[in-house]
C-alpha cells in the first residue's frame, strides 16, 4: 500500500472572476522511502495540489477528490485532527527559508516548540532532540546554532535548518517546494545529497516540487509532469527524462542546456506562454504551443493512460512521429 | 584593442560599524568586440561589484577600467563623457528598471532622443527597429511593461540598452527569475545580437549551464579574485582550478540518469576576513602546506588559459588538479 494516494484531486480557488480551477483531476501515489518529483512551469498547479493536502489553501478554496495518507483521509478530516497529523507525520519546506523561519526567535526555540507539542517531550529532552536534528542535517557546531537567529546563517544553512525543523518530529513524508531554487549550485548539491541520504537512512518519503529538471533528475525516483493543472506524463525518472514522450516534456528538456552537449546547438524555446488559470485552452491544454498538434487536439481532452513504461496524456507520440 | 578592459580592479565598501570590506580584491578581465564573456562564481564572490565597477557605477579603490581604450570615469554629478553611452548595463529584474506608467515605445525613444542619435522624424522608425531587433511584435511599442511576460520585459530592457548603439553590454543575471523556455529564448537572442552587431557581452550568471552554452570565454571568481579564465569548452572539459572543478561538478544534468551533483563542503568565507594564503584553501580537497601561507598568482598556462593555483605552474600543459596533485610532492610540482 502506498504511503500517499491522491485520486481525482481538483482544486478551485475563489477569485474576483469567480471560481478558477488550478488543479484539474490529478492522480498520483507516493511510496515509502521514495522521492516523488512533481515538475512543471509556474502556474501549473504543482504547489496548490500540495498545499491542499495540508489544508493550507487560501480561504474559499474548493477541494474535491480523495487524499489517503496512511490510514487518514486528509480531505475529510476535522481541521484540528488534520493539524495533529499534518504537524507530526507530514512536513513541508519552502523555497525561501527566510520567510518560513521566524526572524526574532532563536533556532533552538523554533526547533523545540513543535517537538514539545507533538511528541510531548520535556524541555531537556526536546533540546537534546533539537541537537540531534541539527547534527543530522550537518550544521557545524549545532550547540551554538541553537542559540543563534536565522539572519546569522547563509541561505544554504537556513535551508538546512528549515529541513531540520521539518524533520524533527520524524515525519513520514516531507513535501519540499523548490527547496534549492534560491541557492548556489554548490549549496544546491549539498541539499540534494542531504535529501537523498535522509530518504535512504530514515525511510523518509519526499515529494519534490521543482521547475528544474536537473534537480529532478538528480534524486527523484518517479516523476509527474504537470501542465495547466493536469498530469501530462508520469513514470520512472529514466523513462520520463531520458526518453520523454509527451510533446511538453520534450519541449521542456529541449529548452535546457545540457552540461555535456555541443555548444553550437541553439536552445529550443517553447512557443507562447503557459496559460493562466481561468483561461485554459480547449481540448489538450498544450495544443496552442505544441508542434505536433492536430485538429483533434483542439477538441478532445486526452486522458492520462498507460503507454508502455509510463502514463501519457497524448494520442500523438513524438518518438514515433519523428 | 579590447572593447572593455578591467585591470587589477579593487572595490571596497564601508562595513557597518566602520571598517572596510573588500568585495573585489584585484580582478582583471577583457571583453573583445563580438565576444561573450561569462563571469561565474557563488553569491558573494564579488561578480556584481566587478560588473558595477566595469560600467562606472562604483568607484574602484584601485586598478583601472578602459572602455575602447579610454578610462571609464565613475558616475558623478557631472555628465558622463559621450563615448561612454556605448557601454551599457542590463539588470536582473526588468520590472524594476522599466517605468510602469510609460508605454514601451516612449521609453525606447528616450535614449535616441536624449543623445540626438536620430532626427525626430526618424524616431518612431528607430523604436520599431529596436523592437524588431529583440524579436518582439511591432505592437509592443503601444503596451505598458505590466502587459508583458518576464522574458519579454527583459527583451525590452535589452532593446533599451541597444538604443545607444552600444559596443559592450554588461548583463547582471539577466536570465535569473525566468522559466526555462524564456531563458532559452533570451540566451539565443544574446548570441544573435552579439554576432550580428559585433557586440561584446559580459554575462554575469550563477547558471553555469547557460554560461557554458553561450559564452566564448569564462572567468571564474572566488572571494573577490579570478581563480581561472579561459575559452569556455576547454575550461569545462578540464577545469584547472579546484574551485572551477567543484562549481562544474555541482551542476545537475537534466537527462534522467540520476547523476547526483558533487557538493562543495563549507561556505564562501566572509570577505571582510579572508583566509590566509590561497583564499580557497579551507574548502580545497587538494590543499597542501604552501596553500595555507602563500597566495597563488593568476599565471598563464597552455591554450590561452590562466589559473591561480599552486598545482598549476606557469606555462604548464593542461592537467586536472587531481592529476597534478597525484604527481605532487610537497613544495614542488612534477610536470
Amino acid at each position: 500500500m502506498s504511503l500517499l494516494e491522491v485520486e481525482g484531486l481538483r482544486v478551485r480557488l475563489r477569485t474576483t472572476r469567480g471560481l478558477v480551477t488550478v488543479v484539474d483531476g490529478v492522480d498520483y501515489a507516493v511510496e515509502e522511502g521514495e522521492v516523488f518529483g512533481v515538475a512543471g512551469e509556474s502556474g501549473s498547479g504543482k504547489t496548490m495540489s500540495m498545499l491542499s493536502l495540508l489544508g493550507l489553501l487560501p480561504d474559499g478554496a474548493v477541494v474535491e477528490g480523495s487524499v489517503r495518507f496512511g490510514e487518514h483521509d486528509l480531505l475529510r478530516m476535522p481541521r484540528r485532527r488534520l493539524r495533529e497529523v499534518a504537524g507530526r507525520e507530514l512536513a513541508m519546506v519552502f523555497q525561501d527559508p527566510l520567510t518560513s523561519l521566524h526572524p526574532m526567535l532563536s533556532i533552538g526555540r523554533q526547533l523545540t516548540e513543535h517537538v514539545r507539542l507533538h511528541l510531548g517531550l520535556g524541555r531537556r529532552d526536546a533540546e537534546q532532540h533539537a541537537l540531534t536534528a541539527l547534527t543530522d542535517v550537518r550544521i557545524p557546531d549545532p550547540a551554538s546554532a541553537l542559540r543563534a537567529f536565522p539572519h546569522q546563517f547563509s541561505g544554504g544553512m537556513r535551508q538546512r535548518i528549515a529541513i531540520a525543523i521539518a524533520l524533527a518530529c520524524r515525519p513520514k513524508l516531507l513535501i519540499a517546494d523548490e527547496p534549492t531554487t534560491a541557492l548556489d549550485v554548490t549549496v544546491q548539491a549539498g541539499i540534494l545529497r542531504l535529501l537523498d541520504r535522509l530518504r535512504r537512512e530514515n525511510e523518509l518519503s519526499v515529494v519534490l516540487i521543482t521547475h528544474d529538471l536537473g534537480v529532478m533528475s538528480a534524486i527523484a525516483d518517479r516523476v509527474s509532469i504537470f501542465y495547466a493543472g493536469k498530469v501530462v506524463e508520469a513514470g520512472s525518472r529514466e523513462a520520463v527524462l531520458s526518453t520523454p514522450r509527451h510533446p511538453y516534456t520534450r519541449a521542456l528538456l529541449d529548452a535546457l542546456p545540457h552540461p555535456e552537449e555541443a555548444q553550437d546547438k541553439p536552445l529550443v524555446a517553447i512557443a507562447g506562454a503557459p496559460p493562466s488559470p481561468g483561461s485554459i485552452p480547449s481540448g489538450c491544454s498544450f495544443h496552442p504551443r505544441c508542434s505536433y498538434a492536430r485538429e483533434s487536439c483542439v477538441h478532445d481532452v486526452p486522458p492520462l493512460v498507460p503507454a508502455g513504461d509510463r502514463l501519457l496524456a497524448c494520442p500523438i507520440d513524438p518518438l514515433v512521429e519523428r | 584593442m579590447s572593447a572593455l578592459e578591467v585591470r587589477d580592479v579593487v572595490v571596497d565598501y564601508e562595513a557597518r560599524g566602520g571598517g572596510r570590506v573588500r568585495a573585489v580584491a584585484g580582478a582583471s578581465l577583457t571583453v573583445e568586440p563580438g565576444q561573450i564573456v561569462g563571469l561565474v562564481g557563488e553569491s558573494g564572490c564579488g561578480k556584481s561589484s566587478l560588473a558595477r565597477a566595469a560600467v562606472g557605477l562604483v568607484t574602484p579603490t584601485a586598478g583601472s577600467v578602459l572602455f575602447e581604450g579610454a578610462p571609464v570615469s565613475p558616475l558623478t554629478r557631472r555628465a558622463r563623457p559621450r563615448e561612454l553611452v556605448r557601454l551599457q548595463l542590463v539588470f536582473q529584474n526588468p520590472y524594476s528598471s522599466l517605468n510602469p506608467r510609460r508605454k514601451v515605445g516612449a521609453q525606447l525613444g528616450d535614449a535616441p532622443d536624449a543623445l540626438d542619435l536620430v532626427p525626430r522624424r526618424r524616431r518612431a522608425a528607430r523604436v520599431r527597429e529596436l523592437i524588431e531587433l529583440v524579436g518582439l511584435p511591432a505592437t509592443a511599442a503601444d503596451g505598458y511593461p505590466h502587459e508583458f511576460s518576464g522574458g519579454q520585459r527583459q527583451r525590452i530592457a535589452i532593446a533599451r540598452s541597444l538604443a545607444a548603439n552600444p559596443s559592450v553590454i554588461v548583463l547582471d543575471e539577466p536570465l535569473a527569475s525566468l522559466d526555462a523556455s524564456a531563458q532559452a529564448q533570451l540566451a539565443n537572442l544574446l548570441v544573435d545580437l552579439s554576432r550580428k552587431l559585433e557586440l561584446g557581452l559580459l554575462l554575469i550568471s550563477h547558471d553555469l549551464a547557460i554560461v557554458r552554452h553561450i559564452a566564448d570565454a569564462v572567468s571564474v571568481m572566488y572571494l573577490g579574485l579570478m581563480v581561472e579564465t579561459g575559452p569556455t569548452l576547454p575550461l569545462w572539459q578540464v577545469p584547472l582550478h579546484p574551485y572551477s572543478e567543484a562549481l562544474i561538478g555541482a551542476v545537475p544534468h537534466p537527462d534522467g540518469t540520476g547523476f547526483l551533483p558533487e557538493s562543495l563542503p563549507g561556505e564562501v568565507p566572509d570577505p571582510a576576513n579572508p583566509p590566509s594564503g590561497c583564499r580557497f584553501h579551507p574548502r580545497c580537497p587538494y590543499v597542501f602546506d604552501r596553500c595555507r601561507t602563500d597566495d597563488p598568482p593568476l599565471v598563464p598556462l597552455v591554450g590561452g588559459r590562466t589559473a591561480a593555483c599552486w598545482l598549476q605552474p606557469e606555462g604548464a600543459p593542461v592537467a586536472s588538479p587531481a592529476v597534478r596533485a597525484a604527481n605532487h610532492t610537497d613544495g614542488a610540482v612534477v610536470q
